[in-house]
């Protein structure tokens, strides 16, 4: 776990709310290693999702400089960020995000729209992503038929299916009960062990944050370090 | 295409808001394909006109006839190539409702004049030999089931015969066609000799002339030409192209251009607030949505496209539908009622317009909120899903 993944370095965020500033993140500096499980937690407007946002691309941090494998983010462009992300990043939301007009296989196979892949390889890529999540016999459900555990899978499915390094998840298990959020977090578990991808999850939940290696308490635009117990 | 399938699914994301917007599209359409071709129907002859064919008529009105002497000298004018003359008769057959056009015409030179009328040389000269013969057009005889060998009578409204019967009978003996569709065979033709031998009045006179100006002259000046010849006599004469007399034929029902484009116009409005409506709705409904697609990784760039392309293929969808039973409404018209609206046509022009409108109007339609679209911010977005 010694190469690093991500780098941020002296990264601040400032939103401007009106006449006034505020600072949600200031002078971060956080390196993040290739196949590591980082819990991030903290209150609410601690910052938390403004980190996950720009170690995505979503976001532009005010100052300092943020660098996820080769690509230094802050000099990108906008369509260059989009093709970046496409491959190199996998987002799982609190609400899971599916596109109801779409069945499970289609929600999946929408990242692999972007690469050159034809329809059939589409939807080989597809049928494992959704096998490795275990809803393989799902496929041709829509999100409506689908529990909330099963959507959040499917999400999931959705962000690994072009083999991302890097997984970003926004309170994965916010809307779930105990039951399924251990599930839900036990796979990941298993992406971040069996396939190595590396993970940094944005949770409130103390029992979640469990699941990762370590955990980064966030407050006042600062983080601090604390091991998984 | 390979996003079609994800514009497909978005566009029936709201079926019953779908359907009733592409049912807009439809009928706007269909209505189009309608006063289309009712507009070519008017404007046809001037377009099925032969540049080199020149029309003679009466100076004052087109009701007034012309001395049938007039052939020769017309025919003697510089730059004349050859001449022939017709007459309108008015009639209708066996009812009212059954109107067509009927010309007393010498056969062989009114079909050297109009190579476009198209029937066996038999026909033709089995029909010159019989005086009582008359051809009809194809569109004609479709309609009223008429046969060559038939029999029919024609119901005088002007012309009345020398005994003051106005029943007029010709024995048919040749259905001609044309293949130009913007031209139409909807009438019916018969010899100007037995005309002339049976009417009560007006002997020795004709309707109008046409002429085919000679292939190396002018045809204004043959037309000037012709009038300076008949300056100052009894019957003076206007000589015009032919495209130009079917103008003026046209103008005597009014601007019918003008009143197509002002519905068409109108209809084209609504349907551009209707279906822009939809769009913005559905672009509202799914901003958290067009946020996940940027998240993924699709350009600001592909996110429009994505929107445009729904209100494009909406207005395809729904414009070829209403077009395609235009053109079915088209074509029974101009197979049952040829004779009261020859030459109705839904030309090749009215459908790439068509198809032109439909793009035009998804784009217009579509513009502003793909931009929106385009330009909303990912954060600010998902914090609303």
């Amino acid at each position: 776990m010694s190469e690093v993944l991500a780098t941020l370095t002296s990264v601040s965020k400032v939103y401007r709310k009106g006449k006034e500033e505020v600072e949600v993140l200031h002078n971060l500096d956080i390196e993040i290693p290739k196949g590591d499980f980082i819990a991030i937690m903290g209150p609410s407007g601690s910052g938390k999702t403004t980190l996950l946002n720009l170690l995505g691309g979503l976001d532009r941090p005010t100052g300092g400089t943020v660098v996820v494998g080769d690509a230094e983010l802050s000099s990108m462009s906008n369509s260059q960020l989009s093709h970046w992300r496409s491959t190199n990043i996998g987002f799982i939301f609190q609400f899971y995000n599916l596109l109801p007009v779409l069945t499970a296989q289609k929600n999946v196979e929408l990242p692999l729209l972007l690469t050159d892949f034809g329809g059939g390889e589409r939807a080989k890529r597809a049928g494992i992503a959704l096998d490795i999540v275990g809803l393989g016999d799902r496929a041709r459900h829509y999100p409506r038929e689908l529990s909330g555990g099963q959507e959040q899978r499917v999400a999931i499915a959705r962000a690994i299916v072009s083999d991302p390094a890097l997984l970003l998840c926004d309170e994965p298990t916010g809307d779930l009960d105990r039951e399924t959020a251990d599930e839900i977090l036990r796979l990941l578990q298993i992406l971040n062990r069996e396939h190595g991808k590396t993970i940094v999850m944005v949770t409130h939940d103390a029992q979640a944050a469990e699941y990762a290696n370590r955990t980064l308490h966030c407050d006042k635009g600062t983080l601090e370090a604390r091991e998984a117990v | 295409m390979k996003y079609f399938g994800l514009i497909w699914k978005n566009v029936w994301r709201k079926k019953i808001r779908t359907l009733l917007t592409m049912l807009s599209v439809v009928v706007a359409f269909l209505l189009f394909a309608a006063l289309s071709a009712i507009g070519y129907a008017f404007k046809g002859g001037e377009d099925a006109a032969d540049a080199e064919r020149l029309i003679v008529l009466d100076k004052v009105t087109i009701i007034n006839p012309l001395p049938q002497s007039y052939q020769n000298r017309i025919a003697s004018t510089p730059g004349v190539h050859s001449v022939t003359f017709a007459s309108w008769f008015g009639g209708f057959y066996q009812d009212p409702r059954n109107q067509f056009a009927q010309f007393p015409i010498d056969p062989y030179e009114y079909f050297a004049m109009y190579p476009e009328f198209k029937m066996p040389q038999e026909q033709l000269d089995a029909w010159a030999k019989n005086r009582q013969g008359a051809v009809i057009g194809r569109e004609i005889a479709e309609q009223f089931g008429i046969e060559v060998g038939d029999r029919i009578p024609i119901q005088a409204t002007i012309w009345t015969m020398m005994d003051g019967g106005r029943t007029w009978e010709f024995d048919i003996e040749g259905i001609f066609e044309t293949e130009d569709p913007r031209g139409s065979s909807a009438f019916l033709l018969f010899q100007h000799d037995f005309f002339e031998e049976a009417r009560a009045f007006g002997k020795g006179t004709v309707g109008w002339y046409i002429i085919r100006v000679a292939p190396d002259a002018d045809p204004v000046q043959v037309a000037n030409a012709v009038d300076i010849q008949f300056a100052n006599s009894p019957n003076e004469t206007e000589t015009s192209t032919e495209a130009a007399f079917a103008q003026s034929f046209a103008k005597q029902f009014g601007n019918i251009a003008m009143i197509v484009t002002l519905i068409l116009g109108a209809v084209f409005f609504t349907l551009l607030l209707v279906t822009g409506n939809t769009m913005s709705q559905s672009v509202r409904e799914r901003i958290p949505e067009l946020a996940v697609l940027k998240t993924l990784g699709f350009t600001d760039l592909s996110v429009l496209g994505i929107v445009l392309s729904e209100a494009i293929l909406i207005m395809l969808f729904g414009g070829l539908i209403g077009l395609g039973i235009g053109w079915v409404l088209v074509q029974g018209a101009a197979a049952a009622g040829g004779a009261m609206l020859p030459g109705i046509y839904l030309s090749p022009q009215a459908i790439a317009t068509a198809i032109g409108i439909m793009v035009l109007s998804g784009v217009v339609t579509g513009i502003f909120p793909a931009l929106k679209a385009m330009r909303l911010s990912i954060i600010d977005a998902l914090s609303r899903a």
